[in-house]
C-alpha cells in the first residue's frame, strides 16, 4: 500500500472532471423542480445525450458539435416528457420513470455501431502562463471548456433565480401554479421551457461522460449518475451552491476511492465503489436534516398536476 | 352619470351548466357596486370574465366607452382593472415584495418597490413589511398584500371577491374605511359578497344573481337584510331553532394543550383548555390560520397530544389515533371536503365505509360488508337530502353543498358522543347550510357534545351555546354566546391585528 502515490493536486483537478456530469444534470433538474415539475427521467436524458454527442462528434470529428447535438437530443427527449405531463397531464413520476427506461433503450439502439470507437479529443483551454502558478495553476487552469461552463451555469442559475424577474416567475409557478395562473402567467409554457432546459443540461452532462470523462461509448454507461443528480437536488434543498458542493463531494470521493483502489488499500473494492454514493447522500441528509427549513425551500407545487380550469 | 364599466348580455356556459346567462349591469366611477348571490350563482365566473381569466361566449363589455375584451389578466390590468382574490393568489414561500412584483406589469427594482410598498401602506393604513415571507403572515395581512398589489397600479376598477371572510370585525371596519376612501378618490369598486349587512353599509348599488341570471337590482341601503336575502335565495328562510339548553355532565376536557404544527406555515397550539358538557354546542371562531386545523387534528386524533391533555369522561385519550377515538364515539369532520373529509375519486359507499367501518359494523375479519356499507351510504343520502344519482357516484361528482351534507350526515348518523366539525357550511348554499345547522342542533339536543369551528360569526351566534375564539393558536376563555356583542367577539379574535385607519383625507 502506497498512499504517497496520491497527488492531492491531481486529485482535486480530476475530481472537478469527475463531478461535472452530475453537476450539469443536477442544475438542470433543479430548475425543472423549481418550476414545480418532478422529472425522474434524468438518467434517460443523460444517456441519450451521451450517445447523441458521441455519435455526432465521431461523425463530424468535432467535439463541440457533439456537445451541441447532445443538448438538442436530450432536450427533444425531455419534450416528450413535457408534452405528456403538461399537455396530456399524465402522472409525472410514472412518465419520468418511463422516460429513463426509454432513454436507456433508445441509446443502446443508437449506439450499436459506436462501441469500441475512440471519440475526437476535447482539448483543455490553454491559459498560458497561468497554468504555471503553483497549486492554483494545475487545479484551476487545466480544464476543458465544459468544466468552466458548468461552473458558470451554477452561478448563472443562482443569480437568475435570486435576482431576476424570470427567476421570480419560475419560482412562483413552482410555488403555487393556481395563483400564477390567476395572475396571468403561462404555467404550462414556462414549465415546458424549464423541462427542456433540464433536458439540455442532462444531455450535456451525459456527453461529457462519453466524450471526456471515459471517453468511449458503452451501453448504460451513466451507471446511475442521473439518479445521484436527482437525489442531489433534493438533499441540496434546491439551492444551486449546495448542488455544487454535493457534486464535487461526490466527484472527490469517486476519484479518491479509485486512487485508493490503485494504491491497494486493504478495504474490499465493493465498499470503496459504493462509498461515493453513500457518503454524498449521508452528508447531504445531514445538511438538510432541519426538516422544517428544508420544506420552506421545496417548491410547494412540485409534482402536482396543473389544471388550467380551476 | 357616465358609466365606467358596462356589461351587456354576458353569457358563459360550461358543459352542463350556464354559469352566466345574459348578465348586464353598469358601474359608475367611484361607485361601490355589490354583486350579491349565493355560492354557485355565477359571481366568480362573471368577475373572471372582467379580469380576463375566462372568455365570455356572448355579450359585450365596455370600459370608459371603449370595447373591452381582455384576452388575459395582463390586458385587464393594463386597462386599469385590478382584483383581490378570495384565495389562491399568493405565494407562501416568497416575500411580500416578490408577491407584489409578480402582480405588476412593469415592477420597479426591488429596492424602489419596497419603498413604494411602505409608502402606499402608510397612506392607506395597511402596515406591511415588504421583506416578510407571506407564509408567516396572518390572513388579514395577506389580504393587505393583495390590496396593496392592486393599489400600486392605480386601478380604475377594483374587484374584491369575498374580502371579509378572513377578517375580524375590527379589520373589516378598517378595510371599509380604505375602500370608502378609494371610492372618494374616484376608483370604482365591484364588491362580491353574500354578507348582507356589509353590503348595506358599504355599497351604493347592488346586482343580485341567482343561478347565473340577474334577478334584481337595488340600492342596498334602502332594503332590509331579509329583503336582500330573499332576493338572493328566492324564498324566505327559516332560521334553525332550538328547544332547550340543558347540559349534562362534562364529557370532554382539554387542559393546557400545546402542540407544534406539522406544517412550516401552520400555527402551533398554545396552552389550549376547554371543557365540553353533554348537549352543549361550543362555537370556536377566529380568523383562518390561527390554529383551527391543528385543533381539529388534536381532537380527532390525527395529531397525538401530550399525555393527559385530552380526556373523555376522565379517561386519557390523548395518545389514541383517529380509529380508536372513533371506536369510543369521538368523531370529527374536517374542513377540506375533497381530500380530507372525503376521498374525491372513491364512491360514496366507499367513503361511508372509511369512517363508519367500525361504529356501523361494516366489516368482519378484515372483509368489507358491501351490502351493509351500501345501506349506510343510502341512509345518509336519504336522511340528509344529498342530491346524487346514487351511492356509486364518486365524491368528486357532488356539488360542495351536497358533499358537505354527506360528510356531516355520515358523522351524525354514527351516534357520536363528541363531534368536532370545522367549517360545516363553508361554500354551501343557504338552504343546505340551514339544514346542516339544524342537524347539528338536533344532535346536541340528543345529548351529544359538539364543537363547531367556523369563520362565519353569524353561524356561530346562531347555533352555539358558548363561544370562544382562536387567535395565534391560543383559545380565549369560552363565554355564553347569548348577549355577546360583535365588538367583544372581535376583541376575542385578536382585534385589529395592529392595523390603522387610513391617513389621507378623503
Amino acid at each position: 500500500m502506497d498512499l504517497s502515490a496520491i497527488n492531492p493536486l491531481v486529485l482535486i483537478a480530476s475530481l472537478m472532471v469527475a463531478a461535472t456530469p452530475i453537476l450539469l444534470a443536477a442544475i438542470g433538474e433543479l430548475v425543472v423542480e423549481k418550476a414545480g415539475v418532478l422529472n425522474l427521467g434524468v438518467e434517460g436524458m443523460m444517456i441519450t445525450g451521451a450517445i447523441c454527442g458521441f455519435a455526432i462528434a465521431v461523425e463530424t470529428g468535432s467535439p463541440a458539435l457533439g456537445f451541441i447535438a447532445s443538448m438538442i437530443g436530450a432536450a427533444l427527449l425531455s419534450l416528450i416528457f413535457g408534452f405528456l405531463t403538461q399537455v396530456l397531464m399524465s402522472n409525472q413520476v410514472a412518465t419520468g420513470l418511463a422516460l429513463t427506461l426509454f432513454g436507456l433503450g433508445l441509446s443502446a439502439l443508437l449506439g450499436q455501431g459506436y462501441v469500441g470507437i475512440k471519440p475526437p479529443a476535447t482539448h483543455d483551454i490553454n491559459f498560458g502562463f497561468l497554468t504555471e502558478i503553483p497549486v492554483i495553476g494545475p487545479i484551476l487552469f487545466t480544464h476543458d471548456i465544459i468544466v468552466y461552463a458548468s461552473l458558470a451555469l451554477i452561478a448563472a442559475t443562482w443569480a437568475v433565480l435570486k435576482f431576476t424577474r424570470v427567476g421570480l416567475i419560475l419560482r412562483a409557478v413552482g410555488e403555487n401554479h393556481d395563483a400564477a395562473h390567476a395572475l396571468g402567467y403561462k404555467v404550462v409554457r414556462i414549465r415546458i421551457l424549464a423541462i427542456m432546459f433540464g433536458g439540455a443540461c442532462a444531455g450535456l452532462g451525459g456527453a461529457y461522460l462519453s466524450l471526456v470523462r471515459v471517453p468511449q461509448w458503452t451501453e448504460g454507461m451513466t451507471a446511475g449518475a442521473g439518479w445521484i443528480a436527482l437525489a442531489l437536488v433534493v438533499f441540496a434543498s434546491w439551492k444551486p451552491l449546495r448542488v455544487l458542493v454535493g457534486a464535487y463531494l461526490f466527484g472527490g470521493i469517486t476519484v479518491l476511492q479509485l486512487n485508493l483502489q490503485a494504491a491497494g488499500v486493504a478495504i474490499p473494492v465493493e465498499y470503496l465503489s459504493m462509498s461515493p454514493y453513500l457518503i454524498t447522500i449521508l452528508v447531504l441528509v445531514i445538511m438538510s436534516s432541519d426538516r422544517s427549513r428544508a420544506a420552506l425551500n421545496a417548491p410547494a407545487s412540485l409534482g402536482r398536476v396543473f389544471h388550467a380550469s380551476s | 352619470m357616465t358609466s365606467l364599466l358596462t356589461l351587456e348580455g354576458l353569457t358563459k356556459a360550461y358543459p352542463g351548466v350556464v354559469a352566466n346567462d345574459d348578465v348586464s349591469f353598469e358601474i359608475a366611477p367611484g361607485e361601490v357596486h355589490a354583486l350579491l348571490g349565493e355560492n354557485g350563482a355565477g359571481k366568480s365566473t362573471l368577475v373572471k370574465m372582467i379580469y380576463g381569466l375566462v372568455k365570455p361566449d356572448k355579450g359585450k363589455m365596455t370600459l370608459n366607452g371603449a370595447v373591452f375584451e381582455p384576452a388575459e389578466p395582463r390586458a385587464a390590468r393594463a386597462a386599469g382593472v385590478a382584483m383581490v382574490f378570495q384565495h389562491f393568489s399568493l405565494f407562501d414561500a416568497l416575500s411580500v415584495a416578490e408577491n407584489i412584483a409578480l402582480g405588476m406589469e412593469n415592477p420597479p427594482k426591488m429596492g424602489d418597490l419596497a419603498a413604494r410598498i411602505r409608502e402606499v401602506s402608510e397612506t392607506y393604513g395597511l402596515p406591511l413589511d415588504p421583506d416578510k415571507v407571506v407564509g408567516d403572515l396572518s390572513a388579514g395581512e395577506r389580504q393587505r398584500v393583495e390590496i396593496i398589489r392592486c393599489l400600486l397600479q392605480d386601478p380604475r376598477l377594483l374587484i374584491m371577491d369575498e374580502p371579509t371572510s378572513v377578517l375580524t370585525p375590527q379589520e373589516v371596519e378598517i378595510l371599509f374605511k380604505t375602500l370608502r376612501q378609494l371610492s372618494a378618490e374616484g376608483t370604482a369598486i365591484l364588491y362580491i359578497s353574500h354578507k348582507l349587512e356589509e353590503i348595506r353599509s358599504l355599497c351604493d348599488g347592488a346586482t343580485v344573481l341567482r343561478l347565473g341570471k340577474v334577478v334584481g337590482r337595488c340600492n342596498p341601503r334602502e332594503k332590509s337584510a331579509s329583503e336582500l336575502a330573499e332576493m338572493m335565495v328566492g324564498s324566505a328562510l327559516t332560521p334553525p331553532s332550538r328547544a332547550s339548553t340543558d347540559f349534562g355532565e362534562v364529557v370532554l376536557e382539554v387542559s393546557n394543550l400545546s402542540i407544534p404544527s406539522p406544517n412550516p406555515f401552520g400555527t402551533s397550539l398554545k396552552d389550549v383548555s376547554l371543557t365540553l358538557r353533554a348537549g352543549e354546542i361550543l362555537g370556536i371562531g377566529g380568523v383562518a390560520g390561527n390554529g383551527q386545523d391543528e385543533l381539529l387534528a388534536a381532537l380527532s386524533g390525527e395529531a397525538l397530544a401530550p399525555r393527559g391533555a385530552v380526556t373523555l369522561h376522565g379517561n386519557d385519550i390523548s395518545q389514541m389515533g383517529p380509529t380508536p377515538r372513533r371506536h369510543i364515539a369521538v368523531l370529527a369532520a374536517p374542513e377540506e371536503r375533497l381530500g380530507h373529509a372525503a376521498a374525491p375519486d372513491m364512491s360514496l359507499i366507499e367513503n361511508a365505509f372509511l369512517t363508519g367501518a367500525d361504529r356501523e359494523d361494516l366489516h368482519k375479519n378484515g372483509f368489507v360488508k358491501w351490502p351493509a356499507a351500501r345501506a349506510f351510504a343510502e341512509k345518509i343520502i336519504e336522511g340528509f337530502d344529498v342530491r346524487t344519482p346514487g351511492p356509486h357516484n364518486a365524491a368528486r361528482s357532488l356539488s360542495g353543498g351536497n358533499l358537505q351534507k354527506f360528510v356531516i350526515g355520515r358523522e351524525v348518523l354514527q351516534r357520536p358522543e363528541v363531534l368536532v366539525v370545522n367549517q360545516p357550511t363553508w361554500g354551501v348554499d343557504a338552504s343546505a347550510a340551514a339544514a346542516i345547522r339544524q342537524s347539528i342542533i338536533d344532535l346536541a339536543q340528543n345529548g351529544t357534545a359538539v364543537i363547531v369551528i367556523s369563520q362565519d360569526l353569524d353561524e356561530l351566534m346562531e347555533i352555539s351555546d358558548n363561544f370562544a375564539a382562536l387567535n395565534e393558536g391560543r383559545l380565549s376563555r369560552p363565554r355564553p354566546a347569548q348577549g355577546l356583542s360583535i365588538e367583544e367577539i372581535g376583541l376575542m379574535m385578536g382585534g385589529a391585528h395592529d392595523m390603522e385607519v387610513a391617513h389621507v383625507e378623503a
